[in-house]
């Protein structure tokens, strides 16, 4: 299973069903919006084309609101909406509303005062001037106003995957995620190809003449309700228990798809961002979600680890690997990072996650709490004998480590460090510490496995996911291939793992992954 | 038919409109003439309600405009505007029948009036099913004209309806303008800054300024006794043609040399203006032409030379 000679068409066959569903969703999520969009906005704009004295503010709202990030948006809407459909379509509604309340605006003030002045002195009312008169005239302007918000409601609208309520999102997000790209592009030509599309469909109900147009406007509200009914064609199932995953989970061996293999488990799931998962699953909108399991918000939401009773989730020790010239360079480097070695286990380094992530204390506070608490802190010598160069990926975790060690190398040896904390993600760590920019890093033996050594499954099967296995594995590969030394674990794992509410688990009696399968099957 | 009393309307500090009044009797052609900002599409548009006034009354045959509504007003009072503001998404026909539409007319009714109206104004009924952008500037104010007349409204206010026009057009559509029956039947309000079209259109003229009526009378009475230097000055530019439009062959009847003619045949009615005569003798190979005054039945030859000195004397006594 080669992913990389797999052609995006064979990956698009093989995922036709997905591919299918997520499109029907896309395109319903979309024009739900989109008709509401226009149900609110066209009154909107009329009204404010007749006060207008009133435009200035509404005008000015609905432009707040559009330049607020989507992501944003939807992270405010969790806690009202909860998470799936209706957070989705209230903030693609919001995006779609400017242009259409702005081109109706536009296109009734700017229909010529000789018409408007004609049609009264005619003795028409004003209804019968904005029916006959002011609605006919700026509709091609009202028009292209919807033209605009399609096209940004298909583009907004991947980003509903990230709340659960799917679309073609669901490909592009997992495919960031996983490095996939014809996962990626699965999701992001279908979406491109609806944008073009619609456009071009529009464009032509635009430029039709006044007396086609007519009809045009009359099938036009048909046409969006039914494309709007594409939305409930798909979500046809819902189950006793629901399970939020992120995309990278949906697309890994060891996520969903072990899951499914090695458990059986059968669970209505929903894609979701990891940025409001957690709080979903606290509020009650999940009921299991994927998670990492040192992560500081298992404490701050109140929720456990399922235990993985089948070790399908590969083993994470944190582990600080540094490069052999720099353990040559200075000989007491080794004893010092490795007094760390056996002191975090799981929940110590949960609640250290805690205190930074959630009380929003700082990574250098926390180090030194914890060393002072472990009776390992030592006064900074300010020696000057050399200089290490420390780096850490972006999250609080690796911030925390990356200030333990500098503070243990300054306080233990004569050498000054300098970090450079915040190196993105893995492989731009990685390929600092390769190209001698700097001594170490934090990093995790799952991480080393996968990403790095890129190992078949042939070899995963061989290690079977045993801690010590995989740790000596990697610590022998990279020494052969990048002369780097991997020393010793500092204790904790953070790997993926399923977790519920602490008290849904207790109330269920549920405690191992395979507690939730029979739990599931026993009450379908 | 038309009565306005004390008439006012401010915007912000400047007085559009200053306390005027001023009657139109029916069947008549009543012109609202002055430059730019002088009040006089104020007036007008007051009158259908389109702009409503700060002060004073207007009564539409006797009834005050105030007690009916404004639709219904406007539907009985037919408007014609400078630029034609034809409905850019209707056809000429559509356009036509907005009024008859409005007044849930049946179609057959709407038919046969809009093919009435075509013929009189020569339009062809070709034009019926095309948007008014295909039509030439003058054919368009046909149509804005055939609208405003579609429902027979006894009164017509018209703004500018020449303006947009270049000088050919204006000066043919004018004259075709004068010879339609429809509009001698009716009360006629239009507004002009053009001293010509007054002349040649108005039963009266009302010159305005700064909100204020100059003077009101017929063309005669505005050339020959204006009532202020203002009126004077106004005139003065174009003084003899506009005394040439304004003097009738009736005028200056017993000015004329009495000399018998050979026949009667293509006599011309004493109440054409010295100008049309004019006109008429220089399109003559033989310089002269015969007029008839159904007063008292006379027939008279007036030649060129005799009418100028006619007119000269005419002119000497009323200006002394």
């Amino acid at each position: 299973m080669n992913e990389g000679q797999q052609s995006l068409l064979d990956f698009m066959r093989q995922e036709s069903g997905k591919l299918a569903s997520q499109t029907l969703t896309h395109i319903g999520l979309t024009f739900i919006s989109l008709l509401i969009a226009v149900l609110i906005g066209l009154p909107l704009g009329i009204l404010i084309a007749r006060k207008r004295k009133l435009s200035g503010t509404v005008l000015g709202i609905a432009g707040v609101l559009q330049t607020i990030p989507s992501i944003a948006l939807l992270g405010f809407l969790i806690p009202i909406l909860g998470i799936g459909a209706k957070p989705a379509i209230f903030a693609l509604l919001i995006y779609a509303l400017l242009p259409i309340i702005r081109n109706t605006y536009t296109g009734i003030t700017g229909v010529d005062a000789t018409i408007k002045e004609a049609a009264k002195g005619m003795g028409m009312s004003s209804n019968q001037i904005l029916f006959k008169v002011e609605l006919p005239l700026a509709m091609p302007v009202i028009l292209a106003g919807i033209r605009t918000a399609t096209v940004i409601n298909v583009g907004v609208a991947t980003l509903a995957s990230l709340i659960a309520a799917g679309g073609l999102g669901e490909f592009i997000f997992g495919g960031i995620s996983l490095n996939n790209t014809n996962m990626i592009l699965a999701g992001a030509i279908p979406a491109a190809l609806l944008a073009i599309i619609f456009d071009f469909l529009l464009s032509r109900v635009q430029n039709i003449n006044f007396k086609k147009m007519r009809t045009g406007i009359k099938v036009l509200p048909a046409v969006l309700l039914v494309l709007a009914c594409f939305y409930f064609i798909p979500s046809a199932y819902a189950g006793k228990l629901i399970a939020g995953f992120t995309p990278e989970f949906m697309g890994r061996r060891d996520g969903d798809v072990g899951l499914r293999d090695k458990y059986g488990l059968k669970i209505h799931t929903v894609v979701i961002s990891d940025a409001v998962m957690y709080k979903a699953a606290y509020e009650k909108h999940l009921d299991v979600i994927s998670g990492y399991s040192t992560d500081g918000r298992l404490k701050a939401f109140d929720l456990i680890v399922l235990d993985d009773d089948k070790k399908i989730f590969p083993p994470y020790y944190a582990v600080p690997i540094v490069s052999a010239e720099a353990l040559k360079k200075f000989p007491q480097l080794e004893g010092t990072l490795n007094m760390l070695a056996g002191k975090i286990d799981d929940s110590t380094m949960t609640d250290l996650n805690y205190k930074v992530d959630y009380l929003h204390q700082s990574p250098e506070k926390v180090a030194m709490d914890f060393l002072v608490a472990k009776g390992l802190y030592k006064q900074s010598r300010n020696g000057n004998a050399g200089t290490v160069r420390i780096g850490s990926k972006i999250f609080g975790e690796q911030y925390i480590l990356a200030s333990m060690y500098t503070m243990l190398i300054k306080g233990y040896t004569d050498l000054d460090v300098d970090t450079k904390t915040g190196l993105g993600g893995t492989q731009i760590c990685f390929s600092a510490l390769v190209n001698n920019q700097i001594d170490l890093y934090p990093e995790y033996t799952g991480t080393g496995l996968l990403v790095m050594l890129q190992v078949k499954p042939r070899v995963l099967d061989s290690l079977v996911l045993d801690k010590d296995k995989v740790y000596n594995y990697v610590r022998q590969e990279f020494k052969t291939k990048y002369d780097i030394q991997w020393l010793k674990p500092i204790g904790f794992n953070n790997t993926y793992a399923l977790m519920m509410r602490k008290s849904e688990a207790k109330n269920l009696k549920i405690k191992t992954i395979s507690d939730l399968k029979r739990y599931l099957e026993s009450n379908k | 038919m038309i009565a306005v009393e004390k008439l006012n309307k401010h915007f912000g500090k400047v007085k559009a409109v200053d306390g005027i009044s001023f009657k139109v009797k029916e069947g008549e052609n009543l012109i609202l003439l002055g430059t730019s900002g002088c009040g006089k599409t104020t007036t007008l548009k007051m009158i259908n309600r389109l702009i409503e006034p700060d002060g004073g009354k207007i009564t539409v045959n006797g009834k005050n405009i105030t007690d009916q509504q404004p639709e219904e007003l406007r539907r009985s009072i037919g408007y014609v505007l400078q630029n034609t503001g034809l409905f850019p998404h209707y056809t000429v026909a559509q356009n036509i029948a907005i009024v008859p539409q409005l007044l849930k007319w049946d179609k057959k009714r709407t038919d046969d009036r809009t093919r009435e109206l075509m013929e009189k104004l020569h339009l062809s009924e070709d034009y019926l099913d095309v948007y008014p952008d295909k039509l030439s500037g003058g054919q368009q104010q046909r149509v804005g004209l055939a609208r405003a007349l579609m429902a027979d409204p006894p009164v017509l206010l018209m703004d500018e309806p020449f303006g947009a026009l270049d000088p050919v057009t204006r000066f043919s559509i004018r004259k075709e303008f004068k010879e339609l029956d429809e509009l001698k039947r009716k009360t006629i309000i239009m507004v002009t800054h053009d001293v010509q079209e007054a002349f040649e259109l108005g039963d009266r003229i009302c010159l305005m300024d700064k909100g204020h009526i100059m003077q009101a009378g017929t063309p005669a009475e505005l050339l020959f006794h204006p009532a202020n230097k203002f009126v004077k000055e106004f005139l003065n530019e174009q003084r003899l043609q506009l005394e040439f439009k304004a003097v009738k062959l009736d005028d200056i009847w017993d000015l004329l040399p009495s000399i018998k003619t050979r026949s009667a045949a293509n006599a011309i009615n004493c109440n054409c203006t010295v100008w049309e005569t004019l006109e008429i003798i220089t399109a003559n190979k033989d310089n002269a032409i015969a007029a008839t005054n159904p007063v008292n039945g006379e027939i008279k030859t007036i030649t060129f030379t005799q009418l100028l000195s006619s007119f000269h004397q005419y002119q000497n006594n009323k200006h002394v």
